[in-house]
């Protein structure tokens, strides 16, 4: 399959975006400043990711009542999707009938209602299976309508919010939406993001994309950010990468997403897999996902198998995510262990290269989430 | 003599049957900056094309190959505690490793300058 360009495509290549294929778009995994200064950057200023090969969607209700609309997701979501408040937001997983995981997501209400319809980002990989698995399983009270017409972006770090110089934005919290203005063009944004810093996502015609990616670019404070440090931030900020930290197989629990669960729907289940999901929170799981740092510097990458002594024939669990952290000037990695080898400070060892390299379960995150509450 | 190249984009420079290795500045420009680099024990007997030394970016891992077998004499410690310097000094200061040249003949073939900087574009 040919690859996809998103609309900052053109804009990318001329402004020094080396670009490499993911999830099926050509998309910058750095500009000519790098992955370090791009990371840094980020956190001491503010840093502008083109996301928009995500995929944005809607549930529409047929009888333009949100709670028709949430009420058919909650079938395919283990969060309270029905308790979201007019302009709220939140992080949930699309579960799969043995309790594994689809995909990870953004789930909104919309502030001024838009005929009850409820938001959804997906990830770029899955976003045709979601919307293949959506189709055939909601009911017929809702309509999926996709919006591969938008150009997505995310403005994160701790100069964003006087960069957007939006009072309406200004007032929002963490995981709040707004519809409004911004230098002229209709935009939907929330005060989210997957770097751990304060920041807003910005949804936007495909057609303005161009245009408002260069007044935000413009401010001498925004720096341009690729994938690379698109996922080294997310590394140190302690969230799961879709296909290496979690996939079919993880549970929510197992992958500590179990705050990302309403109170309500964990009681009461009535969503794929949540026969499971309760066995695991009564009884415990196999594996747990916890941040692991090694001891030295040698960076542990995903698919190290992790060993509870040096000489153990045996691993006990698996690095999923690792790489160099730029903010903590260490390596970080994550993974899966067993539970009773998941308290922070258990000593193990990852093999890399033949040998076992020691390092220990550490706490998530590593770097501390700096969130407007 | 004329320092060579490897289509791996490794260089070679040879003085009295030693051979010091280095990435190129080509090579470090994809790599992005560095931050861990591993260079073999001094004593090692390395054979041509096996991975000798590994240098990672925030990004990757990557193996750096010698180009000629024989005994590893010296290892760069600067780069080591600061890998960084690769991607400044990439085709000066910042070898990697020094092989006692067991082969000479191993390598023949190998790029000159001005075939390698055509190549590496």
């Amino acid at each position: 399959m040919a690859s996809r360009r998103t609309p900052l495509f053109d804009w990318h290549v001329a402004n020094g975006g080396r670009m490499v294929e993911f999830a099926g778009y050509e998309l910058p995994v750095q500009y000519r400043a790098g992955v370090l200064k791009e990371h840094v950057h980020t956190r001491t200023h503010v840093g502008l990711f083109d996301v928009s090969h995500m995929g944005v969607a809607r549930l529409v209700p047929l009888d333009g009542r949100f709670e028709t609309a949430a009420a058919a997701f909650e079938t395919l979501v283990p969060a309270d999707v029905l308790g979201l408040k007019p302009g709220q937001q939140r992080y949930s997983q699309l579960m799969n009938d043995d309790g594994g995981l689809r995909d990870d997501l953004m789930v909104w209400r919309p502030r001024d209602g838009e005929n009850g319809a409820v938001g959804m980002v997906v990830n770029a990989a899955c976003k045709e299976a979601d919307y293949a698995h959506m189709q055939a399983s909601l009911p017929a009270t809702v309509r999926l309508e996709r919006r591969d017409d938008v150009g997505l972006f995310a403005l994160q770090g701790p100069e964003a919010e006087s960069v957007l110089a939006s009072p309406a934005l200004a007032a929002l919290s963490f995981m709040q939406t707004a519809s409004t203005r911004l230098h002229g063009f209709d935009v939907h944004v929330s005060r989210s993001g997957y770097t751990g810093e304060d920041g807003f996502e910005i949804a936007v015609a495909a057609a303005d994309a161009v245009a408002l990616w260069e007044k935000l670019a413009a401010d001498a404070r925004v720096l341009p950010i690729g994938l690379g440090a698109r996922d080294s931030l997310r590394l140190e900020a302690g969230y799961c990468l879709y296909g290496h930290d979690i996939d079919m197989t993880t549970s929510p629990v197992e992958a500590d997403l179990v705050w990302s669960m309403g109170k309500r729907r964990r009681e009461q289940g009535g969503f794929p897999g949540a026969a499971r999901v309760q066995r695991e929170l009564a009884q415990g799981t196999v594996r747990r996902r916890v941040g692991i740092k090694p001891v030295g510097r040698a960076p542990v990458r995903d698919g190290a198998p992790l060993f509870d002594t040096e000489a153990a024939a045996t691993p006990v669990g698996l690095v999923t995510s690792g790489g160099f952290g730029p903010s903590v000037a260490a390596p970080v990695a994550m993974g899966y262990v067993p539970p009773s080898l998941a308290a922070p400070g258990t000593r193990l060892y990852a093999e890399v290269r033949g040998q076992r390299l020691p390092v220990d379960v550490n706490a998530l995150p590593f770097s501390p989430h700096r969130y407007k509450r | 003599m004329p320092r060579l190249f490897t289509e791996d984009h490794e260089w070679i420079d040879q003085d009295g049957g030693v051979a010091t290795v280095g990435i190129t500045d080509h090579a470090q420009t994809q790599l992005g900056e560095l931050v861990y680099v591993e260079l073999p024990q001094i004593g090692r007997q390395v054979k041509k094309g096996e991975a000798a030394a590994i240098v990672e970016s925030v990004k990757a891992a990557s193996d750096v190959y010698t180009p000629v077998s024989g005994e590893v004499i010296a290892v760069n410690e600067a780069v080591v505690s600061d890998p960084a310097k690769i991607n400044t000094e990439a085709e000066s200061g910042a070898w990697l490793f020094k092989v006692k040249i067991a082969a000479a003949a191993e390598l023949d073939g190998l790029m000159d300058e001005k075939a390698y900087r055509a190549f590496a574009v």
